[in-house]
C-alpha cells in the first residue's frame, strides 16, 4: 500500500469520539493516546500563555508613564519572574514539542502512537505537578521570587521569597522534557513505517528529533544545577555564593549550559513547523531538503556550544568570551540557510495567504529580526553597551514570540482542522494576524530602541522623559496585541464548538497527516503506510525547480 | 527501519549471567577506588589531585555501567548512547575550561 491511498480506509471513530475505559474527563487524563496527550498539553499551554501574557500587559502598564507607581517595586520584580517563568517553562519550552510534537510525530513517521505510552502520560502529569508547584509558589511563604527566570545567584540564594519552591516546580518540569525527548528519539528511531527512510522523514519530524536530543543531553544540567542552589539555601554549603566561597559565574555557565540551548528547544520545533506549512502553501516541494534536515541538528549541536555569550560583561575570561562570540555568529550559519530555503521554496510557487501562511511568512520576518539582533550582541564590543538593557528584552521577544510565538500561531492555524475535525473563519483569523502582527512590532520595536539609548531591563519605573514616548508607545501596542489574541482564541473556541466540519485535507497537503481522517481515528492508520516517495512529492501541477 | 526489523529489535537479549563472587570483587574495588579518591584529596596534589579524583571517578562509573548495569552485554547502539553523553558532557567541561584558567 502506498500513502496515497490511505484516505481509502474504512473510517473508524475518531479519537475524540472513541470510549475506552473511561469516559469523560478520566477518559482524557486517563489516555495512553499520543493525540489526547497532545491536546491536553495545547490546552494546558494555552491557559499558561494567557496567564503569562497578563503579567506582560501588567507590567507594560507600569512602565507606561515615567515615575509611575502602579505596582509596587517588590510585585514589579515577582511580576517579570513570574512572567518569565510562566512563558519560558510552561509555555515556550514545550509549546510545539510537547502539543504538536505529541500529537503529529507518529502521524508524521506512519506509527500508531509513541514509543512509551505510558511515559508519555507519565510526563504530562510531571509537567502539570511542576506547573502546580511552580504557581504555589505566589501563594504559599514569603510570596513569589523575585529574581527574574534565571534565578541568578546569590540573590536567589539570599532573598526571602520562595525560590525554593518556585525552583523545585521547575526542576520537576524539566524532568518531563527529558522524558518526552527520550520517546520521541526511541520512537523516531523504531517506530518509522516501512520505507520512511531518514531522508523521507518530514522536516517537522527532523526539528523534534533534534530537539528532542537537547532535551535529553541538556536538561539534566539545569536540573542539577537548580538542586545545587535549593542545597545552598536550605544547607549553606559554598558552591556559588562568593560569601561562603563558591563562584558565582559558575551558575551561570551551569544555567546558560541548557539554557541557551533551551532557546533552540523553542525554537526548533517552531522552524519545523513552518517548514512544513510553506511547501503547502506555496504548492511546491521544499527547496534544500538536506540542507534544512541538517541544519536542524547542526543548530541543536551548535546551538549548545554558544552559552557563554551570556556572559561577556560577567568578569568570564576575554579567552572565553573570544571562543564563544566566535562559536555564537557560527550558529547563524544554519538559521540561515534555513531561511534562504524557505525563501527559496516560495520561488515561482503558486502562493496561497491563507492564514497559516501569514503566520509562517510573519514568522520568517520577526525571526529575521530576532536573528540579526541576536548577531548584534554576539558582537562583545556591541554587548558591553547592550547588556542588561531593554534591546535585549526586544531581541529575545522578536525571537521567542515573533519566532516561536508566530510558529506555535501557525502551527495551530495550519493543524486546528485535522486536530478537532472543525473549520475557523479564515476571515477571522487574517484579520487576528493582522492585529497581531501590528500590536507586536509596536510593541516590541520601540524596546530595541529604547535599549540602544540606554534604557535598562528589570527597572520598575524611570525618571527620564525621554523614554516616555517610546514607553508609551510599547504599551499601546500591548493593547494591540491582546486584541488580536483574543479574537484569534474567540475564533478557535467558535470553531471548536460550532465550526463547519473540516475537510480531510483542507490545504492540500501531502504529507501522511493530511492522508488519515479529520480527526484521525485512535490509531491513526487502518493499516500501517508503506512509504514510497519523499514527504514534499506529489504536489498536483508542480512547476518543476 | 521494517516492521520485521523492529520486532527483531524488540526481542529480548539473553546474556550470561553474572556471578555473584564477580559483583562483590566490582563492589570491592569500587570501595577501594573511593578509598583512593579520599587519600588523593588529603595529599594536597592541586591539578594532579583533580585529575587523578576523575579520572577514578570515571573508572568507578565504567564498572557500575559495564557490569552492574549489564552494558558488557548490550548491543552497539547504547554504546553510542552512552558515548554521546560522555562526549557532550566532555565539551561542556572544556568550554567552560575556556574561563576558569583565564580568569
Amino acid at each position: 500500500m502506498t500513502a496515497a491511498v490511505i484516505a481509502a480506509a474504512p473510517r473508524e471513530p475518531s479519537y475524540l469520539a472513541y470510549r475506552g475505559r473511561y469516559s469523560g474527563i478520566l477518559g482524557w487524563i486517563f489516555s495512553l493516546d499520543h493525540k489526547r496527550i497532545g491536546v491536553m498539553y495545547l490546552i494546558a499551554q494555552a491557559v499558561f500563555f494567557l496567564v503569562g501574557a497578563s503579567l506582560g500587559v501588567t507590567m507594560r502598564l507600569q512602565l507606561m508613564r515615567p515615575d509611575n507607581h502602579l505596582v509596587q517595586p517588590q510585585v514589579y520584580n515577582a511580576l517579570f519572574t513570574l512572567h518569565g517563568v510562566i512563558m519560558i517553562f510552561l509555555f515556550v519550552i514545550p509549546s510545539l514539542s510537547a502539543s504538536f510534537g505529541n500529537f503529529f510525530l507518529p502521524i508524521l513517521i506512519g506509527a500508531k502512537d509513541v514509543s512509551f505510552p505510558k511515559l508519555n502520560l507519565m510526563s504530562w502529569y510531571l509537567f502539570m505537578i511542576g506547573a502546580v508547584v511552580a504557581l504555589m509558589s505566589l501563594f504559599t511563604g514569603n510570596g513569589p521570587p523575585d529574581t527574574g527566570w534565571t534565578f541568578y545567584v546569590p540573590y536567589s540564594i539570599r532573598t526571602s521569597t520562595n525560590v525554593v519552591m518556585g525552583l523545585t516546580g521547575v526542576f520537576i518540569i524539566g524532568f518531563s522534557s527529558i522524558l518526552t525527548g527520550l520517546n520521541f528519539i526511541t520512537t523516531v528511531h523504531r517506530l518509522r513505517a516501512p520505507g520512511m527512510s531518514w531522508f523521507r522523514m518530514p522536516l517537522f519530524v527532523w526539528a523534534l528529533y533534534a530537539t528532542a536530543w537537547i532535551q535529553v543531553l541538556a536538561t539534566p544540567i539545569l536540573g542539577i544545577t537548580l538542586a545545587l542552589v535549593v542545597v545552598e539555601r536550605l544547607a549553606g554549603v559554598g558552591i556559588f555564593d562568593p560569601a561562603k566561597g563558591g563562584d558565582p559565574i559558575l551558575y551561570q555557565h551551569l544555567f546558560w549550559i541548557y539554557s541557551h540551548p533551551a532557546v533552540y528547544i523553542m525554537i526548533l520545533p517552531a522552524m519545523g513547523a513552518i517548514t512544513e506549512i510553506i511547501p503547502t502553501f506555496s504548492h511546491r516541494t521544499i527547496f534544500g531538503y538536506k540542507a534544512i534536515a541538517m541544519s536542524s541538528m547542526a543548530i541543536a549541536l551548535l546551538g549548545s556550544l554558544v552559552w557563554g555569550h551570556h556572559m561577556f560583561v560577567s568578569g568570564q575570561s576575554d579567552v572565553a568570551d573570544i571562543t564563544f562570540s566566535l562559536l555564537t555568529f557560527l550558529v547563524a550559519i544554519p538559521s540561515a540557510v534555513k531561511v534562504f530555503n524557505w525563501t527559496a521554496t516560495l520561488y515561482k510557487g503558486s502562493i496561497v495567504l491563507e492564514a497559516p501562511m501569514l503566520y509562517a511568512l510573519s514568522f520568517i520576518f520577526l525571526f529575521s529580526i530576532g536573528g540579526l539582533t541576536g548577531l548584534m550582541q554576539g558582537a562583545l564590543a556591541v554587548d558591553v553597551h547592550l547588556h542588561d538593557t531593554a534591546f535585549i528584552v526586544g531581541h529575545f521577544h522578536y525571537v521567542m514570540f515573533g519566532g516561536t510565538g508566530f510558529g506555535f500561531f501557525a502551527a495551530l492555524h495550519y493543524w486546528f482542522p485535522k486536530m478537532f475535525g472543525r473549520s475557523y473563519s479564515d476571515k477571522v483569523a487574517r484579520l487576528a494576524w493582522g492585529i497581531l502582527f501590528v500590536g507586536f512590532n509596536t510593541l516590541y520595536f520601540p524596546f530595541l530602541i529604547l535599549g540602544w539609548l540606554g534604557m535598562p531591563r528589570r527597572y520598575y519605573t524611570y525618571s527620564f522623559p525621554q523614554f516616555a514616548s517610546l514607553e508609551m508607545l510599547s504599551t499601546v501596542g500591548s493593547w494591540i496585541l491582546v486584541t488580536g489574541i483574543l479574537l484569534m482564541v474567540g475564533n478557535f473556541l467558535h470553531a471548536a464548538l460550532k465550526g463547519a466540519r473540516a475537510e480531510d485535507n483542507p490545504w492540500g497537503g501531502v504529507t501522511l497527516d493530511w492522508k488519515i481522517p479529520s480527526p484521525p481515528p485512535l490509531e491513526n492508520f487502518e493499516q500501517i503506510p508503506v512509504i514510497t516517495q519523499g514527504p514534499y512529492d506529489g504536489f498536483e501541477g508542480q512547476a518543476p525547480r | 527501519m521494517k516492521r520485521d526489523d523492529m520486532n527483531a529489535d524488540h526481542q529480548h537479549h539473553e546474556h550470561p549471567a553474572i556471578s555473584y563472587g564477580k559483583f562483590v570483587g566490582v563492589w570491592l574495588a569500587l570501595l577501594m577506588l573511593t578509598a583512593l579518591t579520599v587519600a588523593a584529596s588529603g595529599l594536597q596534589l592541586h591539578v594532579v589531585g583533580v585529575v587523578t579524583a576523575a579520572c577514578v571517578a570515571t573508572l568507578k562509573t565504567l564498572l557500575v555501567l559495564y557490569i552492574f548495569m549489564h552494558l558488557m552485554y548490550e548491543e552497539r547502539i547504547f554504546k553510542i548512547a552512552l558515548a554521546v553523553g560522555v562526549a557532550t558532557l566532555a565539551v561542556f567541561i572544556a568550554l567552560t575550561f575556556a574561563d576558569f584558567p583565564f580568569r
